[in-house]
């Protein structure tokens, strides 16, 4: 069955003066139609990244250095500007972090919603307004006539953020990307399907959201879910993960968790692991001390 | 009055407002043929009392703009109240200038938010630590603040030998060390965190928290801590206050808040905690926006919003009452004990 979206092996570069840094190290999932996948982990971990890849909108010196982003069975990571283009404005949409910086602040709303919709679709500015209109009334903007001469800043920052919403969901796309500022762990668990957890650039866990967080079997994602306060006795000390992600001009041989892992050995330090897949082929993780399935093995 | 009964810290009746009519020309407006002079005042903080008992973690919660920084920044004379008293120790610190309020600066400190704005990007993590120190003690030797500075930053887990640095070369949860190090250089008593773990990853989060809940036991400190992420506020607190619109609604121990919340509005905000793991239930959606703290309702200021809500609810603002040991609601609907 071919996927809605397929990421396949992509890696992504940012090309400096003493060398290439890699960002994304190979990195493979899929979508499916209505399907909600959450990329988590931490910042620097290179979730945007991915984001930004997908829409092929990585800006010099970055650049997709390999794989391919399959949509609808074509590869966007070949197509031209103007292809790509229309794959952004009609097909896939995204929601940035900050809606204060994705607003234009001296345009109306209004005026914001129409040029997007007349730069994708041929349509009267009228029916464009409608489309506004409609698209305002779905994310539940209160009186959203009299929203659409307003400026940015006399909405408040969830009214914002709704906008933005709004806005990515004017042309109606087949997918949304939504990037977060933070981690999040609980938040995605609650509204997502699978899971895909990122470190260093790499997905290390990825699987049905219930299995994930359940049962997780990496333990930089068993690490990120103990360090949430919410399942320990109030005032007892919180689980946290020694040290911090490394930074791309760094990142440790091995595999590249083992200086903040407490399950490290000597294989760790020597070998990047594969992916195990355990439970069917429904999750993978790629860790050296994760038990593999028995009836499966390793990929 | 005994510092006793007013803790280490007390807010009477504390109201702020924020004149943003603009100048004169902004405020005239022609109305009926006259022109009238308006002003605009955003009632950030309203009538708000509380007190602090030392060594307490005492959480305000909130919806972003409901004025939790606003009664922060009050509360330690950043902003000087409109009108009621803040006694520190039992001693009123709303009414003193400058120079008489430098004893009581040394134990009250502040962190903030965010640790990319906060601190000095042109200063070093030395400079920026030793300033607090030779403020308020200019007789003390370098060396003895070198020694300070030193201790400090091992005590809040940032090595030393990077007192040279500056804070572009830090990670945001080391900044954020580094922000409490510079609170506790002068060892305060009383330390204001106004959302200081809500701009990091969860991981760096449990560590700048247990940092915080280290550094309060070892150093006695009593906190006032303001923030909209809940699992955090009830991992930490001893007593949380829930504020709406400026108002205080609810005032409880930790564990009775989160056991049974009492206000309608308390219990819409607990049932959005979003759990680990589990799907969206039983989420009380509140009907409507939060209304503009320029023209507050009248009454209840939460009875637009207010499933419960009737015409008391409309009329009578209500008061702070205690329900049951140290738990304390405004709340018309649950006084007469229909909610």
């Amino acid at each position: 069955m071919q996927h809605l979206l397929e990421v396949n092996d992509l890696e992504v570069k940012f090309g400096l003066r003493f060398g290439d840094l890699t960002a994304i190290n190979g990195i493979s999932f899929s979508l499916d139609k209505s399907e909600r996948m959450g990329l988590v982990g931490e910042s620097g971990a290179g979730k945007s990244v991915t984001g930004f890849a997908i829409i092929n909108l990585i800006s010099k010196p970055g650049f997709i250095s390999g794989g391919r982003v399959m949509f609808n069975g074509r590869d966007l990571t070949a197509l031209s500007d103007e292809a790509m283009r229309d794959i952004r404005g009609n097909h896939i949409s995204m929601i940035f972090q900050d809606p204060m910086m994705t607003l234009n602040p001296v345009l109306t709303i209004g005026t914001q919603m129409v040029e997007t919709l007349l730069a994708h679709r041929s349509i009267t500015r009228t029916e464009a307004k409608s489309i506004a209109l409609e698209k305002l009334k779905k994310v539940q903007i209160p009186s959203p006539e009299k929203r659409l001469a307003q400026y940015p800043h006399e909405f408040s920052g969830g009214m914002r953020q709704r906008i933005v919403i709004a806005i990515a969901l004017l042309t109606d796309p087949e997918i949304v990307i939504a990037d977060e500022p933070t981690t999040a762990l609980d938040v995605v668990s609650q509204v997502t399907e699978k899971i895909a957890v990122m470190y260093a650039g790499k997905i290390v866990e990825s699987g049905p959201t219930d299995q994930v967080v359940n049962d997780p079997k990496h333990p930089y994602t068993q690490g990120l879910i103990k360090a949430l306060p919410g399942s320990l006795q109030p005032g007892a000390k919180l689980n946290q993960i020694p040290g911090m992600m490394p930074t791309l001009t760094d990142i440790p041989p091995g595999c590249a968790f083992n200086p903040r892992c407490p399950l490290s050995d000597t294989i760790c330090r020597q070998q990047e692991p594969p992916f195990i897949i355990i439970n069917g082929a429904t999750r993978r993780v790629a860790c050296h001390m994760a038990k593999p399935d028995p009836s499966n093995g390793t990929t | 009055m005994t510092s006793d009964e007013n803790g280490l810290l007390a807010l009477k009746q504390v109201v702020k407002h924020f004149d943003i009519s603009g100048g004169l020309l902004d405020q005239l407006r022609l109305e009926k043929g006259k022109i009238t002079r308006h002003r605009t005042t955003v009632k950030a903080v309203n009538n708000v009392s509380f007190t602090i008992a030392p060594g307490e973690t005492f959480s305000v919660v909130g919806e972003s703009g409901c004025g939790k920084s606003t009664l922060a920044r009050t509360t330690l004379g950043i902003y000087p109240p409109n009108s009621g008293k803040i006694l520190y120790r039992g001693e009123r610190i709303d009414n003193k200038n400058a120079q008489q309020m430098l004893p009581f600066r040394r134990k009250m400190q502040m962190i903030f938010q965010d640790p990319y704005a906060s601190l000095n990007p042109r200063k070093t993590v030395m400079q920026t630590l030793e300033e607090p120190v030779v403020f308020h003690n200019p007789s003390i030797s370098s060396g003895q603040v070198k020694d300070r500075v030193a201790a400090v930053m091992s005590n809040v887990g940032v090595d030393p030998k990077w007192a040279g640095r500056y804070p572009h070369e830090f990670s945001g949860g080391q900044r954020q060390r580094i922000s409490i190090a510079r609170a506790l250089m002068v060892d305060p008593e009383f330390i204001v965190a106004d959302e200081p773990v809500s701009a990091l990853d969860v991981s760096i989060q449990a560590q700048i928290l247990n940092l915080l809940m280290e550094a309060q036991e070892q150093r006695g400190l009593t906190y006032m801590f303001i923030t909209h992420d809940l699992s955090v506020v009830e991992h930490i607190s001893t007593r949380v206050a829930v504020m709406y619109l400026g108002t205080l609604c609810e005032l409880s121990p930790a564990k009775a808040l989160f056991n049974s919340p009492r206000h309608p509005y308390t219990q819409a905000l607990l049932s959005a905690i979003p759990k680990l793991g589990r799907k969206k239930s039983g989420h009380i959606k509140l009907k409507g926006e939060v209304p503009t703290p320029i023209n507050l309702p009248t009454g209840c200021v939460f009875h637009g919003r207010c499933i419960h809500a009737d015409q008391r609810c409309v009329e009578e603002i209500p008061e702070e009452r205690t329900v049951e040991n140290k738990v304390s609601v405004a709340c018309h609907g649950v006084e007469e004990g229909r909610i």
